[in-house]
């Protein structure tokens, strides 16, 4: 039995004036697996993420995310979908509680009180449900960002960037719960800089770089194209960095 | 339809939250026109003459009024501006709700608020001795007129609601528009005036509005200023609107 991607580019292209953030991306995440596109500062990730997400129009190509396409059938992608942005998009003023209870609303699900409060509980903000977002630390925020986008089960969740800022432990909260999403069979594409978060979460990686996704492939995979130099330098398996550094390097001095 | 208005009613819940936990806005809101009514009342008002026999803040208030609407939807622009700087917005735009449900809840958190802030300069213009024998239905032709002006100005900022770089970017732009009626015939008859002020104060908007909403305080015919001003408000609502439609689409396609 073949089933689709849950996400699924080609060719595709965008454009601000004349700077060409993307050159022709194809990607490719099977159902139900974590995909960690890499990239450094600047190679496209938002950019990507937010074309999926159905917030920017791509210039060129195509993009389907669970069987619909971003740029024809938006309203069916957004029904399918949850984006954790870059910049934790709470609001400041209600409580964790409120915040939930909104995106419930607007999702339309059936016990809006009841999935808040499931919510709160699964991320061990019970307590500081009742307090305003504007009092909660970074991770709390950052917590309370990924509830938000968990609201009602949608199948494909991205996150850009979901550990940026944060310290140690809020990093740790953030990785088991991606980590829970994805036992329950939701796919997650989320962006990160760091090959760590990459090599500690993922199934899959893609590498964007200069316009296009050099790399896209399971980790053992992707490992496996390390620079043998590498290996024999250093006594260990190759990591995601050496495979990046001898990537987009590569890349750069052509 | 029904899930415009359930996300509409989300939205609009929200909104008026921050309203309630932040009612110095309203405060605010309203110490501009009452500052000027105070300053107009009791220093100004003695050395001018105007063509009606009532008491000056009788012929002073319908120009307050607009005032406070013009102050009011400062905080709409504020509002709007901040959620779409904070992310919060983006949030809901990836949402499976109708994207129009986003401006209005502003627009109807708008009109709230204003109303509020309204009764409140109203309260105080009644303190200050403001009456009306007016019935229940010129009251609500009063009241009509200034939902109307309210809607108008409220689509108007959400433009640089929409966008503006920076907050203080975002409430500059009302101050032209608190300041109109200055420059009409709400505080001084317009007959005084140098012919080229006078040309503008007698054509622009707030000068009918005005004269109609005092003409119906005082239990007196409307008539053609209230055909003028409805005209009036309901042009400047439809360009309103479709200048802040075209900035969203625009700005977020
Ligand atoms: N709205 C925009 N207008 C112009 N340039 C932009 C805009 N958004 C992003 N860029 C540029 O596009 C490039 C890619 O940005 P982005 O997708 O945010 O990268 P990443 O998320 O990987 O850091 C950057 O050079 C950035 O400056
Ligand atoms: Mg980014």
């Amino acid at each position: 039995m073949t089933t689709t991607p849950a996400v699924r580019t080609v060719g595709l292209t965008k454009s601000y004036a004349d700077l060409a953030v993307l050159r022709g991306v194809d990607l490719s995440v099977p159902a139900g697996s974590i995909c960690a596109l890499l990239g450094r500062n600047g190679a496209g990730k938002t950019t990507l993420v937010r074309i999926l997400s159905t917030l920017l129009q791509p210039d060129g190509g195509t993009a389907t995310v669970a069987g619909h396409d971003v740029v024809t059938a938006p309203g069916r992608v957004r029904e399918r979908i949850s984006l954790t942005g870059q910049f934790a998009a709470v609001d400041d003023v209600l409580t964790g509680r409120e915040n939930l209870v909104l995106v419930a609303r607007l999702r339309r699900v059936a016990a809006p009180t009841r999935v808040a409060d499931d919510l709160l509980d699964r991320f061990s903000l019970t307590e500081a449900g009742r307090r305003r977002a504007a009092t909660y630390s970074g991770g709390m925020r950052r917590r309370l960002d990924l509830a938000m986008s968990l609201v009602a089960d949608p199948p494909v969740v991205f996150l850009d960037e979901p550990t940026t800022g944060l310290d140690p432990q809020g990093r740790h909260e953030v990785w088991a719960a991606v980590r829970d999403l994805a036992r329950g069979g939701t796919t997650v594409l989320l962006t990160t800089q760091h090959l760590e978060e990459a090599e500690r979460l993922a199934d899959r990686v893609a590498v964007l770089h200069e316009g296009r996704v050099v790399v896209d492939g399971t980790l053992a995979e992707v490992q496996a194209l390390a620079p043998p130099t590498t290996v024999e330098q250093v006594p260990r398996p190759p990591s995601l960095e050496d495979v990046f550094l001898g990537l987009t390097g590569a890349q750069e001095s052509r | 339809m029904t899930t415009f208005v359930r996300a509409t009613a989300a939205l609009t819940g929200r909104s008026l939250t921050h309203v309630r936990r932040s009612p110095d806005t309203i405060i605010t809101t309203a110490l501009t026109p009452v500052a000027m009514m105070l300053l107009f009342v009791y220093v100004f008002g003695s050395a001018i003459q105007t063509p009606s026999p009532g008491r000056y803040v009788d012929y002073l208030l319908p120009g307050i009024l607009l005032m406070t609407v013009a102050s009011s939807i400062a905080y709409t622009a504020y509002r709007l501006f901040m959620d779409v700087d904070g992310g919060i917005f983006e949030r809901f735009r990836s949402l499976p709700i109708a994207r129009s449900a986003l401006l209005w809840s502003h627009v109807l958190t708008s009109v709230v608020a204003t109303s509020v802030a309204l009764a409140l300069v109203v309260l105080v213009a009644v303190v200050m001795g403001f009456r009306s024998g007016a019935g229940p239905l010129a009251w609500l032709a009063v009241a009509g007129i200034l939902l109307l002006f309210t809607l108008a100005l409220t689509w108007l900022a959400l433009v640089p609601g929409l966008l503006a770089t920076s907050a203080d970017a975002v409430s500059g732009f009302a101050f032209p528009l608190i300041f109109l009626p200055f420059v009409s015939s709400a505080f001084v008859p317009t007959d005084g005036m140098p012919t080229p002020v006078r040309w503008f104060a007698e054509h622009q908007p707030v000068t009918p509005i005005v004269e109609a909403m005092r003409s119906l305080y005082a239990e007196q015919p409307a008539g053609s200023d209230l055909t003028l001003a409805v005209t009036w408000c309901l042009g400047l609502l439809l360009v309103a609107y479709l200048l802040a439609m075209r900035t969203y689409r625009r700005r977020f396609g």
